[in-house]
């Protein structure tokens, strides 16, 4: 089974069953997707098919049909996305185990609505767990990529 | 404070964190320092000056060994060592270093001691040293009660001056200019006429010299980076995804692997049949382990999967099947010959009391998973030579001793590497996980193991916050709180990690009582006596400890006293108050949040203010009564830790303490039927989500005298302040925890 991640193409011998998270993770070594819950209830396996943010712990491997992007393609540090910078300067990140995924949903997020409101803000990341409870860094950090996205 | 608090002195070992057991030790064993184990693989060229620091021709390492769960130690301890060495971030790299006695954490002592933080008094501090002895020569090395500040504050400062001074040793032998006439910056030594010897330049020359060791701390004054914002070492990779945590990591050959442990508490496995996991593909083998069963397979899921079809024929739950027998047992403790120790007698409370109470109410606590995001995992390699462990872990030496007794080896044949933690709030002071990944790796030796646990084994297996039961009675008189009297009932959390941890734990459990006894209100009257339940469901450590529970009957008590009394909650507070620095504090909550201010209609403030480790803390929390429940909508909360090292780590983490003492007080308990566990995953314990989450706004003050940490401090207040909010909105008390059996939320 072929498919792409991070605009490489990777061949996989798996089960059409698995979930892409664990192809991810044990198959290919991409290990920036976590593993929290398995039943889409924490979001820190979320990733990008064609830009969408989706729970690759509930998403079969062979029901794929798009590229896939992780938080090691959205950016890395000589090329930061946007959202990382804002992660970054305003220090979101306490175990950070969460972060990967809220990265990911909150750059999917400002995709479609770069002028979000605190409701719509809440609303998109009410899915991503943060047992650290950093969420009142992740609101600001949301409203300084929407602000610098907005701006560029 | 205006009057010495008396305790039950019933015995001297009495402890929280702290290890104790009838150890003799010689006055030469406690001041003589253990070795330092960087210079055991030490290469040519090399130089180590203490524990913490390795400079060779290439590169500057600082050890950080206490270990980083998310609260930023690993950057806090290398800010201190680098304030003294005169290295700037980015000039070094970090290791959380090998077991070691060498990092034996002085402040466990600390919290291990019967007298409140506030008491410096002489046979106070006299007890803090003796206790300080036992750690030491214990070698407890370890990551918890919200002491790696405190440990670490004067140590690792000290570590880099030794170290700084050794290097202008050399550097003065290099270029004979006298050591006086030398100045250290950004990792180098500087001559008068402005020529830089480099540390790395100086590595071999310095390894020959003695290490420097009386040296003076820099006076505040000249701190660089001490108290300002600094850039966590981590925040890069962990905002991108590539910083490794213990799950992340892939050791050559490793095979993947996943246990079932009988759900029932206690129970053993009585037999089982894995025919179909055995014919699934990828699955390697499955073994037996302990009261369990484990799947070992080429991927992760495979394992989880396989697990699945196993049918288990398991023996019954050796606690209390059902919950409500949890609390019946509670309910039953309340006697004499189950007294732990009455830790506070200020006044007369029998005098007082002996015409009854103006007021009594009952208050719970339930059990509550720690679940920290990361599923507990750990690698194990088993060889006839060496057991390697790779895995984030708060008691690193306990864990080289556990594992050695499964597979035969010596402890010190047990090489943990330490790893970054995706939370713990004390699950990774537990080594259940650990052990099972041994058993297998022993089965297999030669091969790694990487055992992880689904989400739904984490939860079966979470030991968690223990449950508590509290009675409170009080008196008041002229518009004022004269006597307050709360008894609590619980198991000991720390006999039941302690039992598990191999370490035993004599005398009464400070932390049963913790954040009941210890606040520093002058009452005329004040009686906290602690009830010690037998046994229940194994419990450990969860963020805070015991102070969640108590400090909650203690302040919901309070709170309905001054109701009762018809006083203002803040003012009444603030007069009772007996300690300076706290009643600093409140008074900071109260004029933050505007305290008497018109909140408007369905609205409500209340106020708490909980010690916990040392640290005073108030929180404020704003709430509104919206058609849909329960709409949290600010909290203030003020605390005083004496210095602060980084002002923005500072703030998330006690950020985060607010979110994690409110989400759990809403939403999430763990109970038990059949012997299980009732809760398998976050859909079912959810704690707080952003939707629910408040605008909170933090001030740390610094008039307290000792550093503190502050990991854990800002939880205990934030159910009593949301209770007493609600109360102040609705006109509904909440005794019992999680609320939202009582109330909605929105
Ligand atoms: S692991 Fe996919 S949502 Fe939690
Ligand atoms: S930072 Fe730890 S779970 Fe979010």
């Amino acid at each position: 089974m072929k498919l792409t991640v991070n605009g490489n193409t990777e061949e996989v011998n798996v089960e059409p069953d698995m979930p892409l998270l664990w192809v991810l993770r044990d198959e290919l070594g991409i290990t920036g997707v976590k593993y929290g819950c398995g039943i889409a209830q924490c979001g820190a396996c979320t990733v990008h098919v064609d830009g969408v943010a989706v729970r690759s712990c509930q998403m079969r491997v062979g029901d794929l049909d798009g590229e896939v992007t992780t938080i090691e393609g959205l950016g890395s540090a000589e090329k930061l996305h946007i959202v990382q910078e804002a992660w970054i300067e305003h220090q979101v990140a306490q175990c950070g185990y969460c972060q990967s995924g809220q990265i990911m949903q909150a750059a999917s997020f400002l995709e479609f609505n770069d002028d979000p409101t605190d409701e719509e803000i809440d609303t998109a990341m009410s899915a991503n767990l943060c047992r650290c409870g950093t969420y009142p860094r992740i609101r600001t950090a949301i409203k300084t990529a929407a602000k610098n996205i907005r701006e560029a | 404070m205006g009057r010495v608090a008396k305790i039950a002195r019933r015995t001297f070992l009495i402890g929280s964190a702290a290890i104790a057991g009838g150890v003799a030790f010689g006055v030469y064993a406690v001041k003589k320092d253990p070795d330092n184990p960087l210079s055991a693989d030490l290469s040519d060229g090399s130089a180590t000056f203490n524990p913490w620091v390795l400079v060779d021709s290439e590169k500057m390492t600082l050890i950080t060994p206490h270990g980083d769960k998310g609260q930023g130690v690993m950057s806090s301890q290398a800010a201190l060592i680098a304030e003294e060495l005169d290295i700037e971030f980015g000039q070094f790299e970090t290791s959380f270093g090998k077991p070691s006695p060498a990092y034996w954490n002085r402040a466990f002592a600390e919290e291990g001691v019967p007298f409140m933080a506030t008491d410096h008094g002489f046979t106070a501090e006299t007890m803090r040293s003796i206790m300080g002895g036992v750690v030491k020569l214990l070698g407890v090395q370890g990551t918890g009660g919200s002491t790696s500040m405190a440990d670490s504050f004067d140590k690792l400062r000290t570590a880099g001056a030794t170290a700084r001074e050794t290097l202008k040793l050399a550097a003065s032998q290099k270029s004979g200019v006298p050591v006086g006439q030398l100045k250290t910056a950004n990792g180098a030594v500087q001559l008068p006429d402005g020529t830089e010897l480099k540390y790395t330049e100086l590595a071999s020359l310095a390894a020959t010299i003695e290490p420097v060791k009386d040296v003076k701390l820099r006076d505040e004054s000249q701190w660089r980076l001490i108290g300002k914002s600094m850039e966590r070492l981590d925040i890069i990779d962990k905002s991108t995804g590539t910083l490794p945590y213990g799950i992340d990591i892939s050791v050559e050959g490793m095979l993947h692997a996943t246990v079932c442990v009988n759900p029932k508490k206690g129970g053993s496995l009585n037999g089982f049949d894995a025919s179909e996991a055995k014919q699934m593909r990828g699955v390697k083998d499955v073994i037996e382990i302990t009261d369990g069963v484990a799947v070992v397979a080429d991927n992760t899921w495979r394992a989880f999967n396989a697990m699945r079809t196993i049918s288990f024929d398991w023996g019954n739950a050796t606690i209390p099947p059902e919950q409500e027998e949890h609390w019946a047992t509670l309910s039953d403790s309340f006697k004499e010959e189950l007294l732990d120790s009455t830790w506070r007698d200020d006044g007369d409370a029998e005098e007082a009391f002996k015409e009854g109470a103006s007021f009594s109410a009952e208050y719970r606590s339930p059990y509550v998973a720690h679940a920290p995001l990361e599923p507990l995992n750990a690698i194990v390699l088993v060889t006839d030579d060496q057991v390697e462990v790779w895995t984030g872990h708060q008691l690193q030496r306990q864990l080289q001793v556990l594992v050695a007794a499964i597979t035969g080896h010596e402890q010190d044949q047990v090489i943990l590497h330490n790893q970054f933690m995706g939370g713990s709030f004390g699950h990774r002071l537990e080594f259940e996980h650990v052990k099972q990944a041994a058993e297998i790796a022993n089965k297999m030796r030669g091969t790694p193991i990487k055992m992880t646990y689904s989400r739904e084994e984490d939860f079966a297996h979470d030991f968690p916050r223990h449950i508590s039961m509290g009675r409170g009675q009080g008196m008041v008189k002229d518009g004022k709180v004269t006597a307050i009297d709360l008894s609590l009932a619980a198991p000991s959390v720390m006999a039941s990690q302690g039992g598990r941890a191999n370490l035993p734990f004599p005398g009464p459990d400070s932390q049963l009582a913790a954040g009941a006894w210890n606040n520093p209100y002058n009452i005329d009257t004040y009686r906290m006596t602690a009830y010690r339940a037998p046994e229940l469901a194994p419990t450990s450590s969860w963020r805070a400890v015991g102070a969640p529970a108590a400090g909650f009957f203690f302040d919901s008590l309070l709170d309905e006293l001054i109701h009762e009394a018809g006083a203002d909650p803040m003012e009444e507070r603030i007069r009772l108050m007996g300690h300076d620095v706290s009643r600093k504090v409140l008074e900071t909550a109260a004029e933050l949040s505007n305290w008497g201010s018109d909140l408007g209609p369905n609205r409500g403030r209340g106020v708490a203010f909980v010690e916990s480790f040392g640290v005073p803390v108030a929180e404020v929390v704003e709430v509104t009564n919206t058609d849909s429940g329960i709409k949290i909508d600010k909290v203030w909360c003020v605390c005083d830790v004496g210095t602060i090292v980084d002002p923005i780590n500072f703030e998330n983490l006690v950020q985060g303490g607010v979110v994690f003492g409110l989400g759990h007080a809403i939403n999430s308990e763990i109970t038990y039927s059949d012997g299980k566990a009732d809760q398998s995953n976050y859909h079912m314990h959810e704690a707080m989500r952003m939707y629910q989450c408040p605008d909170i706004i933090v001030k740390g003050l610094e008039n307290g005298t000792k550093i503190r940490g502050i990991g854990e401090p800002p939880v205990p207040p934030a159910a009593p302040a949301l209770a007493n909010a609600i109360f102040a909105a609705t006109g509904t008390r909440l005794r019992e925890m999680p609320f939202n059996k009582f109330i909605d939320f929105v």
